[in-house]
């Protein structure tokens, strides 16, 4: 006994039984990943002068398509200025493995730009301190 | 500022034949929601059509100043005979390659009438055009990638699937065109320049994206237009669609939402 080849999945959502899915699906043949459409990188920016960010990924077949995509899936709530897309493909960067690159970059605190500031300030307060010293008493 | 009565009649079916016709395309495009092709395609298309109903509301509002009912009694209450939507709109969706090239279609159509209204003497609906233009780009620009990636750039299969569509679609797109006898009022109160100069905007506009998709544009000649809905005459898919939009607020109509 089997269901006759017509049979479709009755649903309350319309939309479902509008579609007439058979309740006997064929088997599915599995795909090699990545097979059409390529990912792109989405970047957006809320206000002209702000850097863009990385707001997330589309997949598209050419950057018009994903410029289309991404205009709704990243800008359709709040404010946009601007949004930029790009193949992932183009952007080049360093395998998670050589993350040991920068591994001892914290402990060279000379070269930490706060020394500079702090230095700065120190000059101006002496030179302050000095021009008071003449001025006065 | 009053219109005589001519005007005034000329213009409300002018605003009840560009909402309908917004109305009805949103809802069936809505019918995508969750089972587009791709996820990113299935957001874009589902916020197209929210745009659409989002028109719709506007333009039925308008009315609603000029004495017609509410939006939602303009919406949902009326029957297939009292709407003025053109029969491109009403189409079930059957496949993706027909509701894009409907999308396509209707969307210069819409395109051009907007921006011709952006000098319209009715100032309402003048502001409204302003005020729509950012939207209906990005909905040409969406439907154009998509004609073009399927017909030019895709398989022989999409390819001929859109030819396909094409030649269901451009009769009853013919249909949005479809002379009404207040025409020539629209035109004299600087109101709206009429169907006719819409047409041949539009037929001028797609010719050479069709091109670029490698579509054969069907001879205007050999074409019966679908035309009819202007009049109240419409196609037997729009009637289960409104019952079908207006079930849940027919059932309590003075329930409070």
């Amino acid at each position: 006994m089997s269901a006759p080849q017509t049979a479709v999945i009755r649903s309350l959502d319309p939309r479902i039984t509008r579609l007439q899915i058979p309740e006997q699906l064929p088997e599915f043949q599995p795909k090699p990943p990545l097979d059409e459409w390529e990912p792109y990188e989405v970047f957006w920016k809320e206000k002209p002068g702000d850097q863009p960010i990385h707001v997330g990924t589309v997949h598209a077949p050419n950057a018009e398509m994903a410029l289309a995509f991404a205009k709704e899936n990243y800008c359709r709530r709040g404010r946009t200025a601007a949004i930029w897309v790009v193949r992932t493909a183009d952007i080049f960067t360093f395998s998670p493995d050589d993350a040991d690159m920068f591994a001892t970059v914290p402990e060279k605190t000379y070269r930490e730009p706060d020394a500079y500031k702090v230095a700065q300030k120190l000059l101006r307060f002496k030179r302050q301190h000095a021009a008071g010293e003449s001025h006065g008493t | 500022m009053g219109h005589d009565p001519s005007t005034l009649a000329a213009i409300k079916d002018l605003l009840y034949r560009m909402a309908d016709d917004s109305l009805i395309l949103g809802h069936r495009h809505s019918e995508w929601t969750g089972l587009g092709p791709i996820l990113e395609e299935d957001i874009a298309f589902c916020s197209i059509a929210q745009d659409k109903l989002g028109h719709a509301y506007a333009l039925y509002r308008l009315l609603h100043g000029l004495g017609e009912p509410e939006p939602d009694r303009a919406a949902f209450f009326r029957d297939a005979p009292e709407f003025r939507c053109c029969h491109l709109v009403e189409y079930p969706n059957d496949g993706y390659d027909f509701s894009l090239m409907r999308h396509f279609l209707f969307d210069i159509a819409e395109q051009w009438r907007y921006h011709l209204l952006e000098q319209s003497r009715y100032e309402p609906l003048a502001q409204l055009a302003r005020k729509v233009r950012g939207e209906i780009k990005y909905h040409v620009f969406h439907a154009t990638q998509w004609v073009v990636q399927l017909g030019a750039r895709g398989n022989q299969e999409s390819h001929e699937r859109m030819q396909r569509a094409l030649e269901v679609a451009f009769p009853l797109a013919l249909g949005i065109f479809e002379p009404v006898p207040y025409d020539e009022i629209l035109e004299q109160a600087g109101i709206f320049p009429g169907e006719r100069v819409l047409q041949e905007r539009w037929l001028e506009t797609i010719t050479p994206i069709l091109e670029r998709a490698t579509l054969r544009l069907p001879d205007l000649r050999s074409v019966v237009p679908s035309y009819g809905g202007r009049r109240g005459i419409h196609t037997d898919y729009l009637q289960p669609l409104l019952d079908e939009m207006g079930e849940v607020i027919r059932s309590e109509p003075d329930a409070v939402w």
